[in-house]
């Protein structure tokens, strides 16, 4: 029993004619990159808001913050997907769901993908945020207080700037999470990096050569990742403060 | 806006949602997580062994696994699984292997790589004293391990490998890439049968968020409960 390798696969024109397979994995990992780093902005944008409404002494937004965590927590990504590609439009007003369904083909796939990725990431940054937050000491805001600072300020100028420094690490595993869970779009017919993987699987019967390519080039992605956030990291590191990380996290 | 919603489906399908679904997907998530845990802790151990072969072998492992998303780890050993198998029996034709034992394989080898990073914590958060204890008084490394160490790290780590358990079963449901029946697989059949997506999608995301919300809220508890004082 012998599987029969052949790497000149890659160098085959690949079904929609737009060049070889290597060229057409690239672009599939360009849509990955794509998808996470948009994703990765509402990420952070969306987490460091409802971390920190969660560590303010307003009680309602904290309640409303610690609902949408848990929501969004507790439904599989994939689950989530399917609600934003195939529920979202039917919920949504007439015209507005029937606009949405006739988006042209790839970004019908890359808008839900991206906004599902994002509030899915979103809760996991919001947790490092309000972790980052409570490991601050108490006199930094009793400080701000003390400064004649409003609460606003000092989050703005005081606190919020600490914990981004100190959350880096777990931010960075973030990324790579968010990089990796993009392939979930699969399922909802993007053709990001995985799903042209298999499609090349699918149309060569080269089962493992496409997917060897397609973890390499994952793995090449972290690698650089993993590099670029350790010089950030040292970067924006706080003289005197352990950067959070210690005990481990479930995740995948 | 619910206004032509059919309750009526979920209702009528829900024996074959839970007997057909849920069982395979809780079948899953128990038998990867026993398999994960275990080959975890032997990873683990790998990793903090003083023989740097070993624990390199074991790292790369782990890295390997940690770096590439799950949909492709799944996609590999569906079709690995059968090679490898073929392989070792020495048979002519990759054997066949079915879409449950290559996901027990899969989410196994798989989750493995993230229970060890647990326990070599665990394992770490025993002082070194208690080792060197365990030696003096003769014991040999299986035995300090089995009778000192591994019970200890188990405790404290505890919370956290059942969190890690409640997020292998959500992502079980990602066996829908190889056509799988598992709980959403179920949901999704009747759904497309019956032009019901909404309904469906949105009764699955709440059995997952009942469950998983519950699971978690029993994590918290414990973990305030086996909290060891020192």
């Amino acid at each position: 029993m012998n599987y029969r390798w052949n790497w000149r696969v890659f160098f085959d024109q690949a079904p929609d004619a737009s060049g070889t397979y290597l060229q057409w994995l690239l672009v599939g990992l360009e849509w990955t990159l794509a998808t996470a780093l948009l994703a990765w902005l509402i990420a952070l944008v969306a987490g460091a808001i409802v971390g920190t409404l969660r560590t303010t002494p307003l009680r309602w937004a904290a309640r409303l913050a610690t609902a949408y965590v848990e929501v969004f927590r507790n439904i599989p990504l994939l689950v989530q997907m399917f609600l934003w590609y195939f529920v979202l439009p039917e919920l949504l007003p007439e015209a507005l769901g029937d606009a949405v369904k006739q988006m042209p083909p790839p970004w019908a796939s890359f808008v839900p993908a991206v906004l599902c990725l994002g509030i899915y990431t979103s809760v996991r940054i919001a947790e490092q945020v309000r972790a980052g937050i409570q490991s601050l000491p108490r006199g930094q805001s009793m400080a701000g207080t003390a400064l004649g600072l409003t609460l606003p300020q000092t989050y703005r100028y005081v606190i919020l700037p600490m914990t981004f420094r100190i959350i880096l690490p777990p931010l960075s595993s973030e990324f790579l999470n968010i990089i990796k869970n993009s392939s979930v779009a699969l399922t909802i017919g993007l053709l990001e990096l995985t799903g042209r993987a298999r499609a090349m699987q699918e149309f060569t019967f080269k089962v493992f050569e496409a997917f060897t390519a397609a973890t390499a080039i994952y793995l090449v992605v972290n690698l650089l990742v993993v590099l670029g956030m350790r010089w950030l990291e040292q970067r924006a590191r706080v003289p005197g403060f352990i950067s959070a990380g210690g005990t481990p996290q479930a995740g995948h | 806006m619910f206004s032509g919603f059919d309750f009526e489906v979920i209702w009528r399908s829900l024996p074959y949602l839970f007997r057909e679904g849920m069982s395979f997907t809780v079948t899953l998530t128990l038998l990867a997580m026993s398999g994960g845990v275990v080959f975890g802790t032997l990873l683990a151990m790998m990793r903090l062994a003083h023989f740097r072969p070993l624990s390199l072998v074991a790292a790369s492992y782990v890295n390997l696994m940690r770096s590439v998303p799950l949909v492709l780890v799944i996609f590999w050993f569906y079709f690995l699984v059968p090679w490898i198998g073929g392989w070792a029996i020495g048979a002519s034709q990759p054997i066949h292997v079915g879409a449950f034992w290559s996901s027990v394989i899969t989410f196994t080898m798989f989750e493995a790589a993230y229970y060890c990073e647990i326990m070599r914590a665990g394992i770490q958060s025993i002082a070194r004293g208690q080792v060197a204890a365990g030696n003096a008084l003769g014991l040999n490394y299986w035995q300090t391990m089995a009778h000192i160490v591994l019970p200890q790290a188990f405790r404290n780590m505890l919370p956290v490998l059942l969190t890690q358990t409640v997020i292998l079963f959500q992502d079980t449901s990602l066996v829908y890439v190889i056509s799988v029946t598992d709980f959403l697989g179920a949901a999704a059949k009747i759904a497309n049968r019956d032009g019901r997506l909404v309904e469906m999608y949105l009764f699955a995301a709440l059995v997952y968020f009942v469950v998983s919300f519950a699971a978690s809220r029993f994590v918290r508890r414990l973990q305030a409960s086996v909290a060891v004082i020192r």
